[in-house]
């Protein structure tokens, strides 16, 4: 038995665990969309009942990761493995929690008429589980490249955040009757894009893996200068 | 500064990476090209090493690699031991010590040593901290530098009131504080720990550890130590050897403890201290 058997064993579970989280988050981000796009209640219902599964597993894994670094006194990239598998842990619980805001708010929203055609928002969430895919593929190759490119990747997001936060804002001052349904699409996109936002921490994350040091905040927008800032007034995401 | 005959040889300033990493540390103590035979068989070869003052590095690696005999260098202890031999320098203060002409025993008085199993003298308690200045002829008064010794190695509270007791009548962890009493009473630069609390219990090993810890606002230590989350608690730098096939010592890597012990730079450090040796 080569030496440590056990324990790589449990690394392996660790990562097994966090691709099995990432795969349940992507599903609760796709059927959110849809159950907005489709205006399905039921489908949004059980999308908040599933996020417990998430959240009971997510504890699971950080529990299991504490007790190995307890146990197994893990050094260099042990420790980082597990370090970095709790941080990822608590950013797929938190994506889950978004994914479940939204189908919150397709819930809300009921029967209401649609304000517009969805378009950019549902472009936002390939974008965004995307960038969670990648994240999670750039984990298990070790892949530091790989997990830069999803900083980049966010820009996307971002800009079109931004670009869904204007128009949304032109159906209010037309009529402020749609102040509230034009709320509900702005937090949706609110939380795709905080779900980009935390698909970045993962890949932080892993370029803490592969190399060792956290990234200069400098060192994340090496192309664009600065970051793009949308962020508009919109109140607080529902989770 | 000791006087110590000076023999020139090159290049025996810290490396331009110990002095980056170390900010405006000064190097008390340097290893430059330092091989080392026991009769024919080469333990050490070719170690280089600074030493930060008043910090603590650790020296890990797996048993045979040489860090105890390494240890030894820095005061000439080796040389107690007939049919060995010793290359390469070894700089304290600006001095190289492995110099034959240079007075060992005044080697020792500035580099001391604290040995793995306690060895108190067979005498009081008293008289085994003032030996050392008695022999070095300290003419001040050694009632106050029997107590502040006892004092700086964490034990006066617990031997105050009964001095007169022999050191062998102590606990083990109280024992080896005395011995670290004992080598502190001679004002060292320098403390060398060889395993000091491999034969202590976790409550004695964790008084040394916190002692070590505020002894080296005082002094520089370096310690040998198989425990590597003793070298991860109590230094501040970590140099980790390993034995090569032919049964040499080698330097691996040396760096700060806490990037040595999460990021180390070498394949080699990391199968040692992710416990995938071999």
């Amino acid at each position: 038995m080569p030496p440590r058997a056990l324990f790589d064993t449990q690394l392996k579970h660790v990562q097994d665990e966090l691709i099995l989280i990432g795969s349940m988050v992507e599903k609760a981000i796709r059927r959110s969309i849809e159950s907005l796009r489709a205006r399905d209640v039921e489908l949004a219902r059980r999308i908040v009942e599933d996020d417990d599964d998430i959240d009971e597993r997510y504890l699971a894994l950080r529990e299991f990761c504490i007790d190995s670094i307890a146990t197994q006194q893990p050094a260099a990239g042990d420790l980082r493995t597990l370090v970095t598998g709790m941080h990822v842990a608590a950013e797929l619980e938190r994506m889950g929690d978004y994914a479940e805001g939204i189908a919150k708010i397709s819930i809300r929203m009921g029967g209401e008429p649609p304000l517009k055609p969805l378009i950019d928002i549902p472009r936002m969430a390939e974008l965004a589980i995307g960038m969670l895919h990648r994240s999670l593929t750039s984990l298990t190759e070790k892949d530091d490249r790989m997990a830069r490119q999803v900083w980049h990747d966010d820009d996307e997001v971002d800009q079109l955040y931004d670009q869904v936060f204007r128009e949304l804002l032109t159906f209010m001052f037309q009529n402020p009757r749609n102040i509230q349904r034009a709320t509900w699409l702005l937090w949706v996109a609110h939380n795709l894009e905080r779900i980009g936002d935390r698909a970045t921490n993962i890949a932080e994350q892993v370029i803490y893996l592969t190399t060792g040091r956290t990234p200069a905040r400098d060192e994340r927008w090496p192309d664009v200068g600065e970051p793009p800032t949308p962020a508009p007034a919109n109140g607080p995401a529902p989770r | 500064m000791i006087d110590l005959r000076v023999r020139e040889r090159p290049d025996l300033r810290p490396t331009a990476a110990a002095a980056a990493s170390n900010g405006q540390t000064d190097i008390v103590l340097m290893a430059r090209g330092l091989s080392f035979w026991y009769g024919d068989t080469q333990v050490l070869d070719g170690i280089e090493i600074d030493v930060p003052g008043r910090q603590v590095t650790a020296i890990i690696g797996p048993s045979g690699c040489g860090k105890s005999t390494f240890l030894r260098c820095f005061n000439r202890m080796n040389e107690l031991v007939p049919g060995t031999r010793v290359e390469g320098a070894v700089v304290f203060g600006g001095r190289q010590i492995n110099d034959r002409a240079v007075d060992p025993v005044e080697v020792r008085r500035r580099i001391g040593m604290v040995f793995q199993k306690p060895n108190p003298f067979p005498k009081s308690i008293y008289d085994n901290v003032a030996y050392g200045p008695r022999v070095n002829g300290f003419r001040g008064s050694m009632d106050d530098i029997v107590e502040s010794s006892l004092r700086r190695a964490a034990l006066w509270n617990e031997v105050k009131d009964d001095l007169k007791k022999s050191g062998l009548a102590l606990s083990g962890g109280q024992q080896q504080r005395l011995c670290i009493a004992r080598a502190l009473a001679v004002e060292p630069d320098v403390l060398l720990m060889d395993e000091p609390c491999s034969a202590l219990d976790p409550i004695a090993t964790t008084r040394i550890e916190d002692l070590i810890r505020e002894l080296c606002e005082q002094l520089t230590i370096v310690i040998v130590t198989h425990n590597m989350q003793q070298a991860a608690r109590v230094s501040d730098r970590t140099a980790f050897f390993t034995v090569t096939d032919a049964g040499c010592g080698i330097l691996v890597e040396h760096s700060e403890t806490q990037k040595l012990f999460t990021s180390p730079a070498d394949e080699r450090t990391e199968a040692y201290i992710t416990g995938r040796f071999g």
